[in-house]
């Protein structure tokens, strides 16, 4: 059986969505070494998309190329979880603006990278060895991007009495979205018949201890959920992937196979 | 291994990291092989982290280096196995920790189980390159490269990287 390209592409653009977003920070951390962290944890996700468009482009054959991939599909076309293409901060009205938020980029980063530490891990058996090999990778980067996260998310939640509400403010606020991990995806079900995938939900045991253990040695506390899922990996996003995208792909897109 | 082979191995083997010019792109296990295909020299690397962006130097230099040569050899990167701080020699070891960098510990043994990722693993104790104290302690999970961790000497007080185990 052929390997499900959509479901390469769902991996990809998770990566590649998450590697811009917090690429933002580049030059704006909250501190030296955060600034450092996050550019080198957005070179990571940049790279493991690159593997994975590479991956893609090799399958799909013609002129496909992991350019074309990145930077000339439309906001509808991206396969990424709606959770990683929200901006740094929590929700606002009409045309409110806020600051970045260091607390929602760090618990974003967590929930994450703790779902993908698994996901990485279940992958590296995966029948199409190309992603199998790119698994292998990117598990031990996950690892770091993770302890990374984990670290913060307790700090900032065993912290002080500011830097714990802004924290459990944004585990309130994007919680939510991470109902979207466990539904299954067209793309999702035909790559685990074809054993190219994980089974997501075979998952959430492991996901749920980690969480709620970095929950609890950060004194935050778990909101229940009912509503809607968000459907991002079907390619039904919120409003804000396509400013993400017109920032990302803009320069490409005025320049084609421009070099330099 | 044909004359060929040695002679391209024998050229690539002075070939230093564009980051850490104090050791070899053999050394640190990103050159891997060079191989007498029935279609023409091939000379093989890996990259280290997904994203480094030292990768397309490495890649260049090989090319350049192979074209000083004069000979005609494919480069291709190979994702698997995937790259280890395991095989990094121990001369290679030692010239990181005399260039000031700790070098990496050796990974643990690999752990099937979930339950890895839900502890936090403790810290690596990492002794100092430059006072080789152990009283050391964590900055920041990444330093100044993607491969790196700050850490911190806290009697001499200098800052210093740790290559981080991969």
């Amino acid at each position: 059986m052929s390997t499900p390209i959509d479901y390469l592409l769902h991996l990809a653009d998770n990566a590649v969505v998450l590697g811009q977003r917090n690429a933002e920070w580049c030059g704006h951390g909250p501190i030296l070494e955060e600034d450092l962290a996050l550019a080198n944890v957005s070179l990571d996700l940049i790279g493991q998309a690159r593997l994975l468009y590479q991956r893609v482009a090799e399958l799909k054959g013609g002129d496909a190329s992991e350019d074309q991939l990145a930077y000339f599909r439309d906001a509808h076309e991206f396969r990424n979880y709606t959770l990683l293409e929200l901006p740094h901060h929590g929700p606002l009205v009409g045309y409110a603006a806020a600051d970045r938020d260091y607390a929602t980029t760090i618990v974003r980063n967590f929930l994450y990278s703790a779902l993908m530490v698994l996901v990485w891990d279940g992958l590296q058996n995966s029948a199409d060895a190309g992603l199998a090999a790119i698994a292998a990778k990117s598990v031990k980067e996950t690892s770091y991007h993770l302890h990374h996260a984990r670290d913060w998310l307790v700090r900032m939640g065993d912290g002080t009495d500011e830097s714990h509400a802004r924290v459990q403010a944004a585990v309130d606020h994007l919680m939510p979205y991470t109902e979207e991990f466990w539904t299954t995806s067209p793309a999702e079900g035909a790559a685990v018949a074809a054993h190219v995938a994980v089974d997501v939900w075979a998952l959430r045991p492991a996901w749920d201890a980690m969480v709620n253990d970095a929950l609890a040695e950060a004194t935050l506390s778990r909101p229940n959920f009912h509503g809607y899922v968000t459907e991002g990996k079907v390619g039904l996003h919120s409003e804000h992937l396509g400013f993400l995208l017109a920032e990302m792909q803009s320069l490409a897109r005025a320049h084609p196979d421009g070099r330099w | 291994m044909s004359t060929a082979t040695e002679r391209v191995w024998a050229a690539l083997e002075a070939l230093t990291d564009p980051e850490i010019p104090v050791v070899t792109l053999r050394e640190l296990g990103i050159l891997r092989e060079v191989n007498d295909a029935p279609d023409g020299l091939e000379v093989v690397i890996t990259p280290t982290y997904s994203g480094c962006p030292a990768m397309g130097q490495i890649e260049d230099d090989v090319r350049a280096r192979l074209a000083e040569l004069g000979v005609a050899a494919r480069v291709v990167t190979r994702l698997s196995p995937p790259w280890t701080t395991d095989w990094m020699s121990d001369a290679a070891k030692a010239k990181l920790h005399a260039y000031g960098i700790a070098p990496p510990h050796t990974r643990p043994a690999p752990d099937v189980s979930v339950m890895r990722f839900i502890k936090r693993p403790a810290a690596d104790v990492v002794s100092c390159p430059h006072c080789g104290s152990s009283r050391t302690v964590v900055t920041s999970q990444f330093g100044s490269t993607a491969c790196k961790a700050l850490y911190k000497c806290l009697d001499c007080q200098e800052p210093f990287d740790y290559f981080k185990p991969y």
